[in-house]
């Protein structure tokens, strides 16, 4: 899919950093690039976040650029629309992703679906970034993975970077876009280092995936922190098996040619995500393979993710229901 | 030109020419409705004129509404065309909305209306947010919401209101208390007396006046209008008004006592205000008949054009969903309508 915000940029000038900084990096270089992008949310501004992504920015911008709103979910968020459908670009953060149900009416029957009750006679560019996933013992109101609900309901563009990269070059499309785009960002990733391209103009198109490792023998559809667990998988099977590890990035629209060319030469899947199983991601991946290469697939495509559970508190049961490196290896090896 | 300016003999004509142009569209989408040649929901302005022309009156041009499911009125007030507003409620590709949104949702950004609403109590947060624009941009404009009494129980109403009394955006909040929430009465859905108590609670301006005035409604919205502009924040007022009709068309009305429609008629909008005109000596029985007729016959005339307008082609259904067209829609759309066969 093309956008109009592609690029061209220097792919050879990166900087190691986290995907905290590569998020935080991308939210500066927007604010810094055009003035109607603000950023508003629940302790986003003083605080620094309280994850600390945004921090420094409302040192940086003042608080007219970087807005702590009171916790109102449906108020702000419907505001983030309002803003949006006026000429604004709001960054609007939703703290957990458990929260944005507080604010879905907004989400379901004004955003997502002005743009088109309206014959096209309004623009949507508005970014909703919000933290997922297990990992920190928060329990089940703190830990969620929402995505799907985004990627199913139409008039919504999601994304899901699975790298430091992929979240600089994700986030800064999204803001630039003209569609309301949710960002997913998994939390346990934050820490997570990677080479990012430091020029300002470097952007990754919605509605493509990247290979992250080349192999022959199983595909790997991985998203968030999953991709790195599978890179790990790949690492403890290589020799025996050959893993080609996809990072999915954008959940709508989804890259169905990268897929497809990847189980045209593998003849294998596994799908691993952090969202429930049940009609989430992964079946959405089947799908569309199915659909499209059906007479490529050599076994049964196997699904890595949470077996419809809340996240648990105690870490003993936490770790029990989230998915790992250990979970995509157990899937490889399943089918082959 | 939305502004008018009621202190003004053209002004009041002009006012009056508007109120009685909203009533004959609404009768008139009643009429067709009742025929079978309208589809989906319709929910009527008519008794509340005063309300909605009185409101965008005392705006200007570059300001924002948002609207509620009762919008024609707030449209027409608004400066909308009549006549692309009937072909979106016949559906048609000339509709303000491309035949996508009809009677609940027919919206002109560019001339400043955010929508009206299916949902009870969803504008006013996008209100707040098109006065968040303004104030981030230094615009001189104001967001005005309209929004009914029922909306008053809902939470996302008054997150809106705390936000930009926060903030001190340009805003102002104008509740149509026309006496139901959708087929249940006021006093049974709100606990106080007046609902303009509730700006207590966010430290703002807050008051109840005639909404069957159109005088007392255009003042007090330039009041708030003003405060708005000048940085000073919003202001929240309750208009008692009375809705006519059911919540929406074909509505059995069980809630309602005849009596009252009765003793509210003998409050008209229009016809207090023609009899003060009448009195005042600026206007003759002959002229307010005149301005009757015109009024009846734009909506005529909007209703052959919305007749004769053509459908959207089936294929339509699947435009204007994002700027930048996702591969998804057409792939999924051309695989539903394909015959079979082998691939």
């Amino acid at each position: 899919m093309s956008t109009e915000t592609q690029t061209s940029y220097d792919p050879d000038q990166t900087t190691t950093m986290t995907m905290r900084e590569a998020i935080r990096q991308a939210l500066r270089e927007e604010l810094d690039r055009d003035e109607d992008v603000f950023l508003m949310g629940e302790d986003v501004g003083h605080f620094g976040g309280v994850l600390d992504v945004t921090d420094g920015l409302y040192d940086e911008f003042g608080d007219t650029r970087v807005r702590d709103t009171p916790i109102s979910e449906a108020g702000f968020m419907g505001a983030g629309v309002g803003a949006a459908a006026t000429g604004s670009r709001p960054v609007v953060e939703i703290m957990f992703s458990d929260f944005l149900g507080v604010s879905m009416e907004q989400v379901m029957n004004q955003m997502a679906k002005m743009r088109y009750m309206f014959g096209g006679k309004t623009e949507m560019p508005i970014t909703v970034r919000t933290t997922e996933g297990g990992g920190m013992g928060a329990a089940s109101q703190h830990s969620g993975t929402v995505h799907t609900w985004f990627a199913h309901f139409p008039g919504l563009l999601a994304v899901t970077p699975g790298t430091p990269a992929a979240a600089k070059g994700l986030l800064k499309t999204a803001i630039r876009s003209d569609d309301p785009v949710f960002f997913f960002e998994n939390k346990m990733t934050y820490e997570q280092q990677g080479e990012v391209p430091t020029d300002e103009e470097f952007t990754i198109p919605l509605g493509e995936a990247n290979v992250e490792r080349e192999g022959e023998d199983v595909t790997v559809v991985a998203t968030q922190r999953l991709v790195g667990e599978s890179l790990s998988a790949a690492d403890e099977l290589d020799g025996d098996v050959s893993l080609e590890v996809i990072d999915l990035r954008s959940l709508y629209p989804l890259d169905t040619d990268t897929l497809v060319e990847s189980l045209n030469k593998t003849g294998r899947m596994v799908v691993a995500d952090e969202s429930p199983l049940s009609y989430g991601v992964h079946s959405e991946v089947v799908a569309r393979v199915m659909e499209n290469a059906f007479f490529s697939i050599d076994a049964p495509i196997e699904r890595v993710g949470v077996p419809d559970t809340h996240i648990p508190f105690s870490p003993a049961l936490e770790g029990e229901v989230l998915p790992d490196a250990a979970d995509v290896r157990r899937a490889v090896q399943r089918i082959t | 030109m939305v502004t008018i300016d009621i202190e003004t003999e053209d002004g009041r004509r002009e006012a009056l020419r508007r109120m009685l142009t909203i009533r004959a569209f609404d009768s008139t989408a009643s009429d067709y409705f009742a025929d079978g040649e309208i589809p989906g929901f319709v929910h009527l302005y008519i008794g509340e004129e005063a309300v909605g022309t009185g409101a965008c009156a005392a705006l200007e041009d570059q300001d924002y509404i948002t609207s509620t499911h009762r919008g024609h009125g707030h449209c027409i007030a608004k400066g909308l065309d009549p006549k692309y507003m009937m072909a979106e409620l016949f559906g048609k590709r000339d509709g303000y909305c491309n035949g996508k949104g009809g009677s609940m949702h027919i919206a002109d950004v560019d001339a400043g209306m955010l929508g009206a609403n299916g949902i009870v109590g969803a504008g006013p947060p996008l209100a707040t947010g098109a006065a968040l624009t303004a104030q981030q941009k230094g615009e001189d404009r104001i967001a005005l919401a309209f929004f009914g009494d029922g909306a008053v129980a809902q939470g996302q109403v008054h997150e809106a209101i705390n936000l930009a009394a926060t903030w001190d955006l340009p805003a102002v909040f104008l509740v149509e208390n026309n006496q139901f929430g959708e087929g249940t009465p006021v006093d049974l859905q709100h606990n106080v007396q007046a609902l303009s108590e509730t700006a207590e609670a966010y430290d703002i301006p807050g008051f109840t006046i005639d909404g069957m005035d159109i005088t007392a409604v255009y003042e007090a919205v330039g009041q708030a209008r003003e405060r708005a502009a000048s940085g000073d924040g919003p202001t929240f007022i309750e208009a008692e008004t009375y809705r006519y009709r059911g919540h929406f068309e074909g509505d059995p009305q069980p809630y309602r006592d005849d009596d009252d429609v009765a003793r509210w008629r003998e409050r008209d909008p229009i016809e207090t205000f023609k009899d003060r005109l009448v009195d005042r000596g600026e206007l003759t029985e002959e002229e307010y008949e005149a301005l009757r007729e015109e009024a009846e016959s734009t909506i005529e005339e909007a209703v052959d054009y919305a007749r004769n307008a053509e459908d959207p082609a089936p294929a339509e259904a699947y435009d204007d969903m994002f700027a930048v067209p996702v591969p998804e829609i057409e792939q999924f759309a051309d695989r539903m309508r394909a015959d079979g066969g082998t691939r």
